[in-house]
């Protein structure tokens, strides 16, 4: 796989859209303007638009309660996530769901999740009705290292096996669910053993190199599209920032924080595209400016739209 | 007794700890509640107390937690066990109702499951659909579960002591914005027992019974309502099963007026068990209006802070309904 200087650019792009919005999110939260709590992803951009950029637009994802990056990498409009965020009419659920329930079902995204393992079950769902209905399609299931202990997990890899399903799912180990160290007790390697034991393949896979975690993505998804069913990857990565914004954060070493910062995945891959000549300084600079500014879009966007009527507090409930 | 104020949060905490420090077989099972100190810092500094041998931290596992209490508890040990947020005790509903709820009956009274499962419920911080529900009736309706709800830190003391002691599983269910509340509460080691409501302020013009977050709102309306010459008597059943049934009646049958408030979504509430409870005694005919429940509306919590403080009663809601009902007749 030739890295062009297309995918490059678009790979760069969506990385630096996905740090801006969530350094914004967070700093919307501190000045009270986003309600209730954030889960950000900075340092995992590479886990997440890796991923998704071995997507068609038509296929699917399920994401997580830390799924900004997913949201986005898939194609999401910044404004109405934004929105979303500020409680507004004019996010992706009106202003009902917030941060940890973003969903763009047109656009492929069927939901941020708040309950770890959530999207687990479901994805066996999505599976089965593109084979039932004899689609191309395939979909990513991403979850946290936090849900391989829950019996969703479990569950759901029995099934997807059994139905020979075009499930693709991508465990993030950021090493940390809250303050439970899974890296202390299992590496990424381990954790993809655990594929084999169900009967798929199990990948682990540098989580914070875009292109690495870009090929093992494809690859599956190729093998899920040609009817060789699911696959489950590991991006090694790491969560740098706290759980959420009520975390303190007392449990880990602020060495080991540092140590990650280093192999930050945006700095690694312009490091990368420099050095090939693949991008110009310039280039780069102008990439990240394009984020900053359709941010900064984002926020005007989110601060000025309206808040939902409080009529409507009891509609949409049921289908009518 | 020796009393002074502390928080809600630290009410729990103490109670666990003095229980914990005179019963070797109680220990604390659940997430993050050792270095995190617990998502909402209930069990803050515990683990150093009492090292991981009781106080045992557990990757995301809510069906585990819950199993190990059931059977650690089937061999006389008493289990705490923490599920994070409320929402999250469908997925250890397995355990608990199918399990721990049955096993005493089922197994001809030759076995007990002395548990206490602690979980906090309710909105109000921005928790949106799915870290908001109060689900405590699905428990209530469960034969073999006992459900406790404090709302003051001298309630979530005794009673917590209490549910430790008592030798069925207990759900006790906190309320994430009563953490913080502060209250007068004994040093020492007390109980109250499983059953018995309070009356938290008395009137002869109208009953409210309320549970959780909204005792408070309905003291705190109850007050607005005295300036206006309208004396409201204000019951937390502080259990819902058992259910003191005799409080309730006697105060409905003095004032003729019955509210109830809480915070769960009005349809199969605990609001309807309280109206049936009334329809079918004594204080039935003493009614001269009838009964209103002001419950959570009948939605998922909702992200917007607007429409989810509008999904859930406030105080100026009960005020509202309360003067509704002083002035309706049968
Ligand atoms: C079933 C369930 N239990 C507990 C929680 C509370 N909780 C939210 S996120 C989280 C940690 C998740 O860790 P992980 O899956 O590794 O994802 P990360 O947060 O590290 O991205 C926990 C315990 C939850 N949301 N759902």
């Amino acid at each position: 796989m030739k890295l062009t200087k297309k995918l490059a650019k678009n790979l760069l792009k969506k990385m630096c859209l996905i740090r801006a919005f969530e350094e914004q999110a967070d700093k919307s939260y501190m000045e009270g303007k986003v309600h209730g709590t954030i889960h950000v992803s900075i340092g995992q951009e590479a886990s997440s638009v890796g991923s998704i950029s071995a997507l068609n637009p038509d296929d699917y994802i399920l994401s997580t309660h830390r799924g900004h990056g997913h949201s986005l990498a898939k194609g999401a409009d910044p404004k109405l996530m934004m929105a979303e965020l500020f409680g507004k009419e004019a996010g992706y659920c009106h202003g009902r769901g917030g941060s940890m329930h973003i969903a763009d079902i047109a656009g492929g995204n069927l939901g941020a999740n708040g309950v770890v393992g959530g999207g687990n079950p479901m994805a066996v769902g999505v599976g089965l009705a593109i084979k039932m209905r004899k689609q191309n399609q395939v979909v990513l299931c991403f979850f946290g290292d936090g849900a391989f202990a829950n019996g969703a997990f479990h569950e759901s890899m029995q099934l997807v096996v059994r139905f020979e399903l075009p499930v693709i799912y991508i465990c993030e180990n950021n090493q940390y669910a809250m303050s439970f160290p899974t890296g202390d007790e299992k590496t990424s390697e381990q954790l993809a053993e655990s594929g084999e034991y169900y009967g798929m393949p199990g990948i682990a896979v540098d989580g914070n190199d875009v292109l690495a975690v870009r090929k093992v993505v494809q690859e599956a998804v190729d093998r899920a599209r040609t009817g060789d069913g699911p696959s489950l990857i590991i991006t090694d990565t790491y969560r740098r920032k706290a759980h959420s914004r009520s975390d303190r954060d007392a449990y880990r070493d602020k060495k080991e924080v540092k140590e990650w910062e280093a192999k930050d995945p945006i700095l690694r891959f312009k490091k990368l595209v420099t050095d090939d000549d693949l991008l110009t300084e310039e280039e780069i600079d102008n990439i990240a400016q394009q984020a900053n500014t359709s941010v900064e879009e984002a926020r005007l966007f989110a601060e000025e739209a309206p808040e939902p009527a409080l009529e409507t507090i009891e509609d949409g409930v049921y289908a009518p | 007794m020796t009393t002074r104020e502390i928080r809600y949060l630290e009410a729990v905490r103490e109670a666990m700890i003095q229980e914990m420090e005179q019963d070797e077989t109680i220990f604390l099972i659940g997430e993050d509640i050792g270095a995190y100190g617990g998502a909402f810092q209930v069990t803050h500094g515990m683990m150093e107390k009492f090292g991981p041998e009781r106080i045992l931290d557990t990757p995301i596992t809510e069906m585990g937690i819950t199993g190990a209490a059931v059977g650690s508890a089937m061999l006389s040990m008493r289990p705490i066990a923490e599920i994070m947020f409320m929402d999250f005790v469908t997925l250890a509903s397995e355990q608990l109702v199918n399990q721990a709820a049955k096993i005493r009956f089922m197994f001809g009274g030759n076995a007990t499951v002395p548990m206490v499962l602690r979980t906090p419920a309710g909105s109000g911080v921005g928790g949106s659909a799915q870290h908001s529900q109060s689900l405590e009736n699905w428990f209530v309706h469960i034969p073999g579960l006992k459900v406790v709800m404090p709302s003051t830190p001298y309630d979530a003391k005794g009673l917590l002591i209490a549910s430790i002691r008592d030798d069925n599983p207990v759900v006790y269910v906190e309320h994430k914005l009563l953490y913080k509340m502060k209250g007068a509460v004994p040093e020492e080691s007390y109980t109250i027992p499983l059953g018995s409501a309070d009356v938290k302020r008395e009137g002869r013009d109208l009953t409210i019974v309320a549970t959780s977050i909204m005792v408070k709102r309905s003291l705190d309306a109850a007050e607005q309502l005295a300036a206006e010459g309208i004396e409201v008597e204000v019951i937390d059943p502080r259990t819902l099963k058992p259910l003191d049934t005799e409080t309730i009646i006697q105060s409905v049958i003095k004032s003729g007026r019955l509210l109830i408030v809480h915070e769960a979504a009005k349809t199969g509430g605990f609001g309807s068990e309280i109206c049936s409870v009334i329809a079918e005694s004594e204080a039935f005919g003493y009614l001269d209006a009838p009964i209103v429940r002001l419950a959570g509306r009948d939605i998922p919590i909702p992200y917007n802070r607007n429409l989810e403080y509008h999904a859930v009663p406030q105080v100026e809601d009960i005020v509202e309904k309360a003067c509704d009902l002083v002035k309706a007749r049968i």
